[in-house]
């Protein structure tokens, strides 16, 4: 099948199975890499990087990234139209039921069971960036140390970053900004 | 201006000024629909974000579609979701043909090394936000853990995952909806 078809079917179903915001596409995204090899995961987590650090949504960022990375400028805006578009036929519906969809007990009971399962999705696709950024597996593939398995200083960073972003709430692009200067004089 | 020129223009600056997740725009909708244009009321920006939350796709995108269809139809939805997508796909298109030009370089490698441990690191906080509203007993635990096992080491795709998630949502319902009648009923 044609490229920029797959890649329109594929962010339909992203559209329409994505549930809980732009993130929720993250773990999507994991399966499009395994599937089509378009990009790989290092790649995947300097797509998430851009897009959490430029203008608009994180959602409609990576979908523009992941279709230029595949198919150029009009992969890019395939990805994000066909990510769009079923969110204005699903949202004109709702619109004429707004009252009954806002107090059914339907809904609150699918999300009852979403909410945890996009949380454990996420963090699915949280632990295949971290298992790319914080170990290496090739090194210890070649030493059979475990002491070149775990890449300290990137851990090191990560611990301190996660407690500061915790407590500090600062803007995203702050830390990102923080960790680019890190890596450049740690030479990561 | 036409109302559609008016719908597109006022969310390309809403797509602009929003950063990172879809969580900042809120504030902003409001600034600048209900403040700024006065098309609806501050309740109804917050009521369409709830909706918007609850629907499949991004947050921000089914904001702008509702609020769009509320002041001019399916027109207004279609101009309203395009003007927000718009600022994404032009400054990505270019940051992103940028990048590949420098990707080869040295400096620009343990640049993205390090970022990508920042990325871990706000991926874990973005969890953690949305446990606090989704895990909110051992039900909805045992779900998120479920689920995380079911992705990260069975590698189960997340369509099913998700679909079994929502059935199990109806499923408890209905047992605790039973419940409660036979409670109530004596």
């Amino acid at each position: 099948m044609n490229i920029y078809v797959r890649l329109c079917m594929e962010f339909a179903k992203i559209s329409v199975f994505a549930i809980g915001g732009g993130l929720a596409s993250l773990p999507f995204l994991y399966t499009l890499s395994d599937k089509y090899g378009w990009f790989t995961h290092a790649d995947l987590a300097n797509i998430i990087a851009v897009s959490e650090s430029t203008p608009g949504p994180i959602g409609v960022n990576m979908a523009t990234y992941v279709g230029f990375t595949a198919a150029g400028v009009l992969g890019g805006v395939l990805a994000t139209a066909s990510y769009v578009f079923p969110s204005i036929i699903i949202g004109v519906f709702v619109a004429r039921f707004l009252e009954k969809f806002k107090a059914s007990p339907y809904v609150e009971a699918v999300f009852y069971g979403v909410r945890p399962a996009v949380c454990g999705l996420i963090g699915a696709a949280g632990f295949k960036i971290m298992s790319i950024s914080l170990v290496d597996m090739e090194a210890y593939a070649r030493t059979g140390s475990a002491a070149d398995m775990l890449k300290l200083p990137a851990i090191a960073m990560f611990a301190v970053m996660t407690v500061m972003n915790h407590k500090l709430k600062w803007h995203p692009v702050v830390y990102i900004a923080i960790a680019a200067a890190v890596g450049i004089a740690l030479k990561l | 201006m036409n109302i559609y020129c008016d719908l597109f223009v006022t969310f390309v600056r809403i797509g602009c000024l929003t950063f990172g997740g879809g969580y900042t725009v809120l504030p902003l909708l409001q600034r600048e629909v209900s403040d700024g244009k006065g098309w609806i009321s501050q309740a109804e920006v917050i009521d369409y974000y709830a909706v918007g939350q609850c629907l499949p796709g991004m947050i921000g995108v089914n904001a702008a579609i509702l609020i769009g269809y509320k002041v001019r139809g399916k027109g207004g939805a279609v101009a309203a979701a395009l003007g927000f997508v718009m600022p994404s796909l032009l400054i990505i298109l270019l940051i992103a043909s940028l990048i590949q030009n420098f990707a080869g370089i040295r400096i620009v490698q343990s640049a993205f090394a390090g970022i990508r441990v920042a990325v871990c690191a706000l991926i874990v906080n973005a969890i953690l936000t949305m446990a606090k509203k989704g895990v909110v007993g051992l039900t909805t635990a045992v779900i998120a853990a479920a689920t995380f096992i079911a992705s990260a080491l069975l590698r189960i795709s997340p369509v099913p995952l998700v679909i079994l998630a929502a059935a199990t949502g109806l499923l408890l319902s209905f047992i605790a909806g039973r419940r409660g009648r036979k409670a109530g009923g004596g």
